[in-house]
């Protein structure tokens, strides 16, 4: 099963012509993601890996059925990215871009409210559903089709915990980074339900970091109607107030945000935190063998 | 990005917001002659990018041409939690009969703006904040409606009770929504938000800042840019694309990725040892972000080793290993460096790495062990 991606994707890549859209549209494709097109708006007719590129997202959609959008055009441009995608029917829009003004999400995500667009992102590394397709900039390789479903606020920190997880033996329902930004079109929580939903995923792997208050209200909703075991790591204990580590969201201000904080949440409804990536394995380990 | 509050002000001003006219001295002398223009009572107020600024002295009124030498003298070069005063305004002073807080920031919970009003405003406002939540009303912004007059009409009638000065208050706070708007803002505040005793009204102090990812619609705004008070290293880290914060520890990071970066310097920590840095060398990174990263970190002379964290992702791990060869030649690093590198072409980055005297290590946690090792010895 997986969730959001799986064997009936079939992706769109919005800025397939430049140097990060086409490098990992060769990757994704060598995956084994059906890529069905590619869109770069003057360089229609094109073709890069195989994949024809179109001028709209309406004509790509129109053409070949894609129903999720990747997104990896410049940052000042990811929120016309976004809008264009959502007008021309997609479901699902994964935005890797990084660096989009807040004040451009504000809009975005008031926008695909009213639209029933599923937005990843942005600042997001992809969403990877091993045994079915990747879709972002995720390394393929240290993936394997398993029953841990891992949600994180960031990218490489994710790619440890994946490659720990591996390493011990289990492997992955579906991966995903939800973005490390301030508004972003899908929280812990909404992902959270679908994992709830999915028969593949047993247990879950929560990787939060400083700023904000998103893990203290995930730990309410995990309490309240979460079935399935979750562990969780925290990444900026050492950081200091008020400086900001370089994810617009991953900064401590006014004595909130703090890793302290998080932690509390989340021991205090029986999630397990790891002090180091590693322990994340161990962890998933103990609950399932319960 | 923070602006001082001059040019906080300016802004609001050519907005439309009422701001006393100040000018800006950098010496004794330029203070007076303001003063010479202005005449009256005056308020010499430090230009420095950290609150309590009146609490540490940086705030002082003066009635004439001496006490305006006096206390600009005292001002500037005064330390103001560690950043010495360089500027200093000089403004009419306000006689203060009322004092109100208004302030707009980005929510992340209703994902939109959302503007705060009191009518306890003032430097205790954080305070009221906790203890007295009720003096404090919001409301969300629908982002593509704007302010609504009757939204600006409710706020402003939390904070007057005369009909004219509620009016005023209500452009006020539209317009300062839309300095938030056309600046792409992370914060606009004015505080205190005054009214005088004639029931005139004033922006006697005024705060933005500027959302970094926002710049790039605002490209004028870089203009803005305190650099002095940024410690270089941080800035020379932010013009080549890097993520840099100092801290106090000795063993230097360069690690791939703000989530990874933050969980090396707290792997660190919890092995036992004190990171010197936050450094994320960014996404496709080419060996020249490398070279320029790993120059930041060996200028710190507390630096005893250096540990590189990379997973590569879209950061392919063998531009990483040539940027480090390259930055070895050229700038003879002193210190030894433990690397990890795993991800893509993480083979051919092994080959390049092979005859050196780099320190291979296979995890995140045997790098942290023998970086503190290493540092415990030299």
């Amino acid at each position: 099963m997986a969730i959001l991606i799986d064997d009936k994707t079939k992706l769109v890549v919005q800025g397939i012509t430049g140097r990060d859209g086409s490098f990992h549209t060769g990757q994704m494709v060598e995956y084994g993601t059906n890529v069905v097109a590619g869109v770069t708006p003057g360089k229609g007719g094109q073709e890069v890996h195989g994949v024809p590129v179109f001028d709209t997202v309406e004509e790509a959609v129109k053409v070949t059925g894609a129903n999720t959008s990747v997104i990896y055009v410049p940052a000042g441009f990811a929120a016309d990215a976004i809008y264009e995608a959502a007008d021309a029917g997609v479901e699902l829009i994964i935005c890797i871009s990084e660096g989009v003004p807040t004040l451009d999400m504000a809009r975005v995500t008031y926008y695909l409210k009213n639209k029933g667009v599923r937005l990843i992102g942005p600042n997001s590394p992809g969403v990877t559903s091993p045994g079915y397709c990747k879709v972002g900039i995720m390394p393929g390789h240290i993936f394997r089709k398993g029953n841990v479903g891992i949600v994180s606020r960031s990218g490489t920190l994710t790619y440890e915990v994946v490659n720990a997880i591996t390493e011990a033996g289990m492997g992955q329902s579906t991966c995903l980074g939800i973005g490390g930004d301030q508004i972003i079109g899908s929280n812990f929580i909404d992902i959270l339900k679908l994992f709830n939903d999915d028969p593949q995923t047993e247990a879950v792997a929560l990787i939060g970091e400083i700023g904000g208050t998103a893990e203290e209200e995930t730990a309410k909703y995990i309490e309240a109607h979460f079935n399935k075991p979750v562990v969780g790591f925290i990444a900026g204990r050492t950081a200091p107030p008020g400086k900001r580590m370089g994810h617009a969201g991953a900064i401590i201000s006014g004595g909130s945000g703090t890793a302290a904080d998080k932690i509390k949440a989340f021991e205090a409804v029986g999630i397990p935190v790891a002090d180091i990536p590693v322990q994340i394995a161990d962890l998933i380990k103990q609950k399932l063998s319960k | 990005m923070k602006l001082q509050e001059y040019q906080a002000k300016d802004i609001m001003e050519s907005a439309g917001i009422p701001v006393k006219p100040g000018k800006v001295a950098t010496t004794p002398q330029e203070a007076v002659a303001i003063y010479r223009e202005m005449g009256g009572q005056v308020v010499v107020k430090s230009q420095v990018l950290v609150g309590g600024r009146g609490k540490a002295g940086g705030i002082k009124l003066a009635t004439n041409e001496t006490e305006v030498r006096e206390k600009a003298s005292a001002i500037l070069g005064m330390d103001i939690k560690g950043i010495t005063v360089k500027k200093v305004l000089i403004a009419p002073a306000v006689n203060i009969a009322a004092e109100t807080y208004i302030g707009i920031v980005i929510d992340r919970k209703t994902q939109s703006p959302v503007i705060m009003v009191s009518p306890a405003g003032g430097i205790d406002i954080e305070e009221v904040a906790k203890k007295t939540p009720e003096k404090i009303f919001m409301t969300a912004i629908n982002p593509f409606l704007g302010v609504l007059p009757y939204q600006a009409r409710a706020l402003a009638s939390k904070l007057f009770q005369d009909p004219a000065q509620i009016k005023k208050t209500a452009r006020v706070i539209t317009l300062l929504y839309q300095v938030f708007v056309d600046n792409d803002a992370s914060l606009a505040e004015i505080n205190p938000f005054c009214a005088d005793d004639t029931g005139e009204l004033w922006a006697v102090d005024a705060k933005i800042l500027l959302d970094d990812n926002g710049l790039v619609k605002h490209p004028q705004n870089e203009s803005l840019r305190n650099l002095d008070e940024e410690i270089p290293e941080e800035v020379e880290a932010r013009n080549s694309g890097l993520s840099f914060v100092k801290l106090d520890g000795n063993i230097g990071c360069m690690v791939n990725g703000a989530g990874l970066a933050m969980a090396t310097m707290d792997i660190v920590k919890y092995f036992g040892g004190e990171p010197a840095n936050f450094l994320d060398i960014g996404g496709s990174s080419s060996p020249e972000k490398v070279i320029t990263a790993m120059n930041i970190i060996t200028n710190d002379p507390n630096v005893k080793v250096i540990m590189v964290n990379i997973f590569g992702g879209i950061t392919r791990c063998d531009d990483v290993a040539n940027g480090i060869i390259e930055a070895h030649n050229k700038v003879g690093i002193k210190v030894p460096i433990v690397i990890r590198l795993t991800g893509t072409n993480e083979e051919e980055a092994r080959k390049i790495l092979s005859d050196t005297a780099l320190i291979p290590v296979g995890s995140m946690s045997e790098g942290a062990q023998k970086a503190i090792e290493i540092a415990q010895t030299r």
